[in-house]
């Protein structure tokens, strides 16, 4: 089979058993539940929901592992944050059912606000991490987190990245294992995190830590290599340089020919915590590390520590390896003394950029333009901006937003802003962020009629990462924004059409001029997923016809 | 098959099926026995903007998912300007396939004549009009597949498994649609020989 790294995720936890699957949308992670959504309740007769953030997926996670039955949640690297308080606290639960918790990071940030690397979380949590190198390392890897999750009572990780989540290669998959059934333990204490009962499931984690890290030492996704890639049971290699990969570095390194190459012994990690012993005996009479790693400079950091070390530890915080960015066959050719090859060149070629932008005829571009209009009238103004396509209206025509920070801060720093003095400010956010983390922030502004207007650009779905439904259909936006306590003669829910863009500047201005919390909400379907949801009709009609 | 390899760097607009073009040849290599890593991207980049994909096939397996600069043996190209952008990742000797029509969705868009001069410059350049061609067989937006098409003699793969690629692809939506893109493919494949063959 050739499937995404995402795909061969999603794949193994099918073939692992789960009973649900939980996620909400973020690039690079969408596919792993998609794959689940598309396959997996037909086929596996699994639960596959999409939840309106990453922390509830994650709670929705924990309830089925507690009920003895398997789960896979996904997100991508800044979901975790969102998924912080769950996420850290289920590192001193004790895991019933195996969760395995995967997260895609986005180093080179294609698609994200940062490039967190999330083997720090894993640390911070004391949860293992696994960290695949090919599409057929996520199957595996991800079969195995099941049986590690169960083993040591505590969710496992798969750490991506974006490079291997958007690939595609061969993977051979193995045979299927039945889902565990549900047990229900009511004597089971080993989920109350009272502080009396925490303070004992906290010792029995740290004491039972050493246990953990020798599961890494032994583990197969610890190892050797000779310097053809081939498993080494020693550590192979003449010379008097070590070099330590994690996950796809491997694959940049191994690129490089190895006639080229300096002589070298190999220790590749995939799985945390660190194999400390491993890592000494590939570092014994080295006069010289380097540590090839994608993402954060993590194993570097702690080879390194504080005090000055005997041996030359090489890597970003070194910087021989570009401490920001993705990494690439090149990076790895520098850091290893190679020259690069020579590139075809045109001189004094210069090309125009092609930034993306919003589609021909998308709703948001009608709402920019009232958005526009609506500030004109004001000598000063501040627009926040959120996540979403409509942040593409920072770029120009619009250059409308001037902020982009995290899900749903648009409401939050609008009324910080408000607070300061600021008049008029605009928080401009989609409906699938509003239901993600917008609300809460909405309720602190309706608690104290924040001088502000929020306005909701309601496509009815989740645009950018590939048109997934919302939560809630858009007709009942109106009664939940009532319900926090916005007063309704300030509540608005207008179509945005380009033919009714004047009228819909006037009513922003006036709702702008007003000394109070506003809520305009814009609704007009995504074009994208009109186009879709049409064809999808045709096709259906013509099934009917047939 | 004697060892290979082949690196392509798949460029052109979001929206304009850089990645079914990349689905057509990677089932191509497949069923020919090769090893196959697609890249992709995904997300925010793909409205609108600029848009890369990676294709690299072998006789060995292959290690890593992206290419190193210098080492791609085509730039595959739906679009001109997008033909020159990712230059530094092609070999010396390597080879551009484009199409010569252009996708005008920013304002400062270059002279058409002067892109087309600098394509030319290139040791080995392949520029075929393939919108012009898709409309030709049916549908504009079979333009991807009339570079499959022009892209095919340049390839080490049979144009009958490119063919069944074609089908596997596109025959969830019909026999008309099917019928159009292998229309379009022949007429890709077509012009890029013409090509090759004048002075």
């Amino acid at each position: 089979m050739i499937l995404l790294g995402d795909e061969a995720v999603g794949l193994a936890a099918l073939h692992a058993g789960i009973a649900a699957a939980y996620a909400y949308p973020g690039t690079p992670s969408t596919e792993i539940f998609e794959y689940l959504e598309r396959t997996g309740p037909g086929g596996f007769g699994i639960t596959a929901h999409w939840a309106v953030n990453e922390k509830t997926a994650y709670e929705q996670a924990l309830g089925t592992s507690m009920m003895g039955r398997r789960v896979v949640v996904s997100m991508k690297h800044v979901g975790l944050n969102v998924a912080a308080d769950p996420f850290v606290n289920s590192g001193l639960v004790g895991i019933r059912g195996g969760l395995v918790v995967v997260v895609a990071d986005d180093p080179g940030m294609h698609s994200s606000q940062n490039e967190q690397d999330s083997r720090w979380l894993a640390d911070f949590a004391r949860i293992p991490c696994l960290e695949p190198a090919t599409q057929q390392e996520a199957y595996d890897m991800t079969r195995e987190a099941f049986l590690l999750s169960e083993s040591l009572r505590t969710p496992v990780m798969i750490r991506l990245v974006t490079r291997l989540c958007h690939s595609r290669s061969g993977v051979t998959p193995r045979e299927p294992e039945a889902a565990p059934r549900l047990t229900h333990d009511p004597d089971d204490r080993d989920w109350m995190l009272l502080p009396a009962n925490a303070r004992r499931l906290w010792d029995e984690r740290v004491a039972g830590w050493p246990a953990t890290v020798e599961r890494s030492e032994g583990s197969w996704w610890n190892r050797f290599e000779t310097e053809t890639g081939a498993v080494a049971e020693t550590p192979a290699g003449g010379g008097g340089l070590t070099v330590i990969t994690t996950g796809i570095a491997r694959n940049y390194l191994l690129e490089a020919d190895p006639l080229e190459v300096p002589p070298h012994r190999h220790l590749h990690l995939g799985m945390y915590p660190i194999p400390e012993a491993l890592v000494r005996e590939a570092c014994g009479g080295a006069e010289d590390i380097l540590v090839l790693e994608e993402g954060y400079p993590y194993v570097e950091r702690l080879l390194r520590g504080l005090l000055p070390s005997a041996v030359p530890v090489r890597g970003k915080l070194s910087g021989d390896v570009p401490f920001t960015g993705e990494l690439d066959p090149d990076r790895i050719r520098e850091a290893l003394g190679l020259p690069l090859s020579p590139s075809m060149v045109l001189p004094n070629l210069t090309l125009p950029g092609r930034p993306p932008q919003l589609c021909q005829g998308c709703p948001h571009a009608d709402a920019f333009r009232a958005v526009l209009a609506a500030m004109d009238g004001f000598e000063d103004g501040l627009i926040t901006g959120d996540i979403g396509c409509y942040t593409l209206g920072a770029l120009p025509p619009y250059r409308a937003m001037e902020s982009c920070v995290c899900m749903g801060a648009s409401i939050g720093m609008a009324k910080g802003a408000a607070d300061a003095g600021m008049r008029p400010v605009l928080a401009v956010i989609g409906d699938s962020t509003f239901l993600h983390s917008g609300v809460t922030g909405l309720m602190d502004a309706a608690a104290h009629d924040t001088p502000m207007t929020v306005l909701i650009l309601d496509n009815e779905t989740v645009g950018m990462t590939g048109q997934q439904p919302t939560a809630l259909p858009d007709s009942r936006l109106g009664p939940i924004i009532e319900g926090l306590g916005v007063d309704p003669d300030h509540l608005h829910l207008v179509p945005t059409h380009p033919k009714r863009t004047d009228e819909f500047a006037e009513l922003l201005a006036a709702e702008l001029a007003h000394e109070g919390l506003s809520v305009i909400v814009g609704v007009r379907e995504c074009i994208v997923a009109a186009r879709k949801r049409k064809a999808a009709e045709r096709a259906a009609a013509a099934g009917a016809e047939s | 098959m004697s060892e290979f390899k082949l690196d392509v760097v798949m460029a052109g607009v979001g929206g304009q099926g850089v990645l079914s073009a990349a689905a057509v040849l990677s089932m191509a290599a497949l069923e020919a026995g090769l090893y196959v890593k697609q890249g992709e991207v995904h997300g925010m980049s793909q409205r609108g903007g600029a848009v890369k994909a990676l294709l690299r096939i072998g006789s060995e397996p292959i290690r890593s998912d992206l290419i190193a600069r210098g080492t791609a043996d085509m730039i595959l190209s739906m679009e001109p300007v997008e033909a020159l952008r990712y230059l530094e990742y092609l070999s010396p000797t390597g080879v551009v396939v484009t199409s010569s029509e252009p996708f005008r969705n920013i304002p400062d868009y270059p002279d058409m004549d002067e892109i087309l001069g600098r394509i030319a410059e290139l040791p080995r350049s392949v520029a075929v009009p393939a919108e012009t061609l898709a409309r030709q067989a049916g549908s504009g937006r079979a333009g991807n597949v009339v570079m499959v098409g022009a892209a095919s003699p340049d390839l080490p793969l049979d144009p009958c498994l490119l063919e069944d690629g074609i089908v596997a692809l596109f025959r969830r939506k019909g026999e008309k649609v099917v019928k159009i893109n292998l229309d379009a493919f022949h007429r890709g494949r077509a012009a890029a020989r013409e090509m090759a063959h004048s002075p």
